[in-house]
């Protein structure tokens, strides 16, 4: 059985205090105890404080370009679907540069799983409003106040039949481990959106304004339907429900595929003896 | 007396959606069989329905490799191809039609009337066989016989049932038989049948397809654009049979973060797309430079700006490609001049894709793409396939991994993820120490940019061949072409050589060129009297490119920038206008 070390890797250069902490500390524990060992695992990242959060395991990494996290572990899920890939992503990562990949990975409907670390703030380049920033908030680029519309990843990603839609909050890491486990033995896409305060450059949506805000879904609560997912993933206010807001069963995009139904891809040996008749049908 | 090669050109034109393909594809497929060389090139309007388009096929008993301007036969299937293209007819040429359909009457002895649609009302009681019609018409005016084209509508019908079958076959003959009783002056037709065998017909697109298949490439992601979509398609269609998988990417930028995350994850992948979908790659182009991920970008060009000319042809991308990404990294551009060398430089890209960890090119064009070349076969055994990743068994007895080990070659060993329990594969888009992790000092910088960059470059050109010479071995004169200017560059050479030392020197590995030691092709140009570019753009991308590379500067230089290739008249022309 795998342990926390085994996951270990660099230390960390965020800033202190950061949520990014819970997550990653909450990430290794999840696959601790679902018993998955660090070279069974790919995480993939994109740019951003969250992209760095790889190099800090210690397991099969692909740290790539802004925003571009979800088509790089899309493909490397067709190609090995035996792996466990895990896509992690900042709010402006997935749903600024990415928002197009956001919703055609939601559509496509891969085996993976997608942790976005949403702060509501861009860290990285320090402090410009993300797509998830609240309207009207002033920053250095927009002084008069954010004219645009805050982007509600839930809502949205159920409005596409997602197939696993969670949000869980940095600050409570016993629900978080929970959420990420579920997300990550879902069978499907699954989305889960972690509050996590930016200690740095949002002043806002701090771990306090948090802790009085959120709230747990009731036990009692039906991720199947699909319409009550909806009504309340627009809940945000003075009350912000966390948990897992919508499921489905539906068939995965490997599924779809009959060329890895029986292997996966990287181990189907290849020949040239066995393509060469291809050519007959040029005659 | 001088022996007369048979040498004939067929234009089928009409509104696009009138079945052009369909009788042009068959015609050609009718001559291949029968053992004539055959080259086809399309001429189509960016619309699904209306306009006007034209599909060419030269046939010949001898290897064609170009398009001529002016046709023997002229099929016509509306008023305005008479009308466009009447004045290329030959003079002892034909143009075939139907008046009744395009209500009007021709005179002249060219002209032959067929009732298509009548015929197709009478003999196979469906308006829609006319096009079948149309194309027994054709070999009754030639006088081939029906065989060949009995097959292909017993493959093509298949599946629509016997019935279906005889009618059109019906319709064929009737079609045949009327141009033979209804044409007197086609007695003077002689069509000798070629002694060889039947040939394969391929295009550029599908042998860059077919090469992609045969070089084991598992993974093929791209968003469709002109030209490049026959890639796709192809791919497509051998998915389930070979085992690949094919994914339509939301766009571009996602296409090549697919084939790199693809590739990455221990399978042969590529993705393509036409200039302006490629311009959205680059960003990806770059992450698989540095990520060091072996990648191949098939990059078939129509004419730009933007949208360009979507359905048309220019080789205007090449100093993009060739410049292409931001930051420094190797990277290897081909560009075939014919189907064969577009299968066989897809293969040499795979192999030194995984080779070198880089991104490699097969850059070509709609001309290429489209035309229908035939060949006697490619051989199969000059196949390479060597596959670089370390997987299961390899990595056994490996204890420590690292993704970015430094090593003389500047090549470091390419592990399959997942396939041990020991080692890790870590890829980074930041600059990264040999385990793959994020540095930021300038001495580990260094380190990998002379891994990654200057270590590799001169490995990788001592891989380039040499540009082709074809023709005198000590030229007076050298037409210089690259890519598919191939094709009409050594047609007009063979032309031009019955008097002159003239010779075609062509480039299809353009980038690294290659090293000049064996074959210094700069001092032959350098030597020769008159030095000529050809290109399909209008700056001269190709000329400049040499000049910057290797300091030679052609005085001399034919471009053609109309969306349209050259044509052998067209190419001599220009040529003889600096003889």
């Amino acid at each position: 059985m795998p342990t926390s070390e085994d996951y270990e890797g660099q230390v960390p250069a965020w800033c202190p205090g950061c949520g990014n902490f819970q997550i990653l500390s909450t990430i290794k524990q999840a696959l601790v105890e679902l018993g998955i060992e660090p070279w069974e695992v790919l995480l993939v990242s994109g740019i951003g404080q969250s992209g760095k959060l790889p190099h800090y395991m210690k397991c099969h990494t692909f740290n790539g370009l802004h925003g571009r996290t979800l088509p790089v572990a899309t493909a490397a899920k067709l190609a090995n679907h035996f792996l466990h890939v895990i896509a992690v992503a900042g709010d402006g990562d997935c749903y600024g540069e990415g928002g197009n990949h956001f919703l055609h990975a939601i559509r496509k409907n891969p085996n993976i799983t997608l942790f976005v670390h949403d702060n509501q703030i861009y860290g990285l380049t320090k402090g410009q409003a993300s797509p998830t920033t609240a309207r009207g908030t002033h920053t250095k680029i927009q002084p008069y106040g954010i004219s645009s519309e805050p982007l509600n990843p839930l809502a949205t990603a159920i409005s596409l039949d997602c197939s696993f839609v969670a949000r869980g909050f940095a600050g409570d890491q016993e629900h978080l481990k929970e959420l990420m486990k579920a997300a990550i033995t879902h069978k499907g896409f699954s989305l889960l959106d972690i509050l996590q305060p930016c200690v740095t450059f949002n002043k806002v949506n701090t771990f306090r304004w948090y802790r009085e805000r959120v709230y747990k879904l009731e036990d009692e609560y039906d991720p199947y339907n699909r319409i009550k997912a909806f009504e309340r993933s627009l809940e945000w206010g003075d009350k912000i429900p966390n948990g897992i807001f919508y499921k489905n069963d539906k068939e995965t995009l490997e599924e779809m595929v009959p060329t890895i139904r029986k292997e996966p891809l990287v181990r189907q040996k290849f020949s040239i003896e066995a393509v060469k008749h291809e050519i007959d049908k040029f005659y | 007396m001088e022996v007369k090669f048979l040498d004939y050109t067929l234009r089928i034109g009409g509104e696009a959606g009138q079945g052009l393909q369909t009788i042009g594809g068959a015609l050609a497929k009718i001559f291949s069989r029968t053992g004539y060389h055959v080259f086809t090139h399309q001429d189509y309007m960016s619309r699904v329905r209306g306009g006007h388009n034209y599909y060419q096929v030269r046939f010949s008993d001898q290897k064609v490799s170009a398009s001529r301007d002016m046709v023997d036969i002229l099929l016509a299937l509306d008023l305005n191809t008479v009308e466009i293209h009447k004045k290329s007819v030959r003079d002892d040429g034909f143009v075939l039609y139907d008046s009744e359909t395009i209500k009007k009457k021709f005179e002249g002895p060219e002209f032959i009337d067929v009732p298509f649609k009548k015929i197709a009302l009478d003999v196979g009681k469906s308006s829609i066989m006319a096009n079948t019609v149309a194309t027994g018409a054709v070999l009754g005016l030639l006088d081939l016989g029906l065989e060949s084209l009995k097959e292909i509508l017993k493959s093509t019908f298949k599946k629509k049932g016997d019935e279906i079958i005889e009618k059109n076959i019906a319709c064929a003959k009737a079609g045949y038989d009327y141009v033979l009783s209804n044409c007197p002056r086609c007695e003077g037709v002689e069509i000798r049948e070629p002694e060889g065998k039947k040939l394969m017909l391929i295009d550029g697109i599908q042998a860059i397809g077919m090469g992609a298949l045969m070089s084991g490439c598992k993974f093929y992601s791209a968003y469709p654009m002109t030209p490049s979509t026959g890639i796709l398609n192809y791919l497509a269609s051998k998915a389930e049979e070979f085992g690949l998988v094919v994914e339509q990417a939301e766009d571009e930028i996602s296409a090549i973060n697919m084939a790199i995350g693809a590739s990455f994850a221990g399978v042969r992948a590529m993705t393509g797309s036409s200039g302006g979908g490629f311009a959205l790659m680059v960003e990806g182009l770059s992450l698989a430079g540095i990520t060091e991920t072996p990648l191949v970008i098939a990059e078939i060009q129509r004419p730009g700006p933007a949208t360009g000319l979507p359905t048309r042809t220019e080789q205007a991308d090449l100093l993009f490609i060739l410049y292409a990404g931001h930051g420094e990294f190797p990277k290897v551009v081909f560009e075939p001049g014919t189907p064969e060398q577009a299968f066989y430089l897809t293969n040499r890209a795979f192999e030194l894709a995984e080779k070198y960890q880089i991104p490699v090119f097969i850059q070509s064009d709609q001309y290429l793409g489209d035309t229908e070349w035939t060949f006697e076969n490619f051989d199969l055994e000059h196949l390479i396939y060597n596959d670089y990743r370390l997987r299961e068994k390899d990595l056994e007895g490996i204890e420590e991994y690292k993704r970015y080990k430094y090593s003389d070659t500047g090549i470091s060993l390419l592990a399959v993820p997942g396939e041990s329990g020991k080692h890790l594969v870590v890829a980074d888009s930041d600059e990264h120490d040999e385990e793959g992790h994020i540095i930021e000092d300038a001495e580990t910088r260094i380190k990998m940019v002379r891994k990654r960059l200057l270590k590799k470059m001169p490995l990788i050109k001592k891989e380039i061949e040499a540009p082709l010479l074809y023709g005198d071995p000590s030229p007076e004169i050298v037409l210089v072409g690259h890519g598919s200017t191939y094709g009409v560059i050594k047609e007009v050479v063979d032309i031009l050589s019955k008097d002159r030392k003239i010779a075609m020197m062509h480039f299809s590995q353009i980038y690294p060129l290659s090293e000049r030691d064996r074959f210094d092709y700069i001092e032959l140009l350098e030597n020769a009297k008159l030095a000529i570019s050809i290109e399909n753009n209008a700056m001269g991308q190709f000329a400049k490119f040499i000049r910057a590379e290797t300091g030679f500067e052609f005085t001399h230089q034919i471009l053609k920038y109309d969306g349209r290739p050259f044509t052998i008249e067209n190419l001599k022309e220009e040529v003889d206008a600096y003889l």
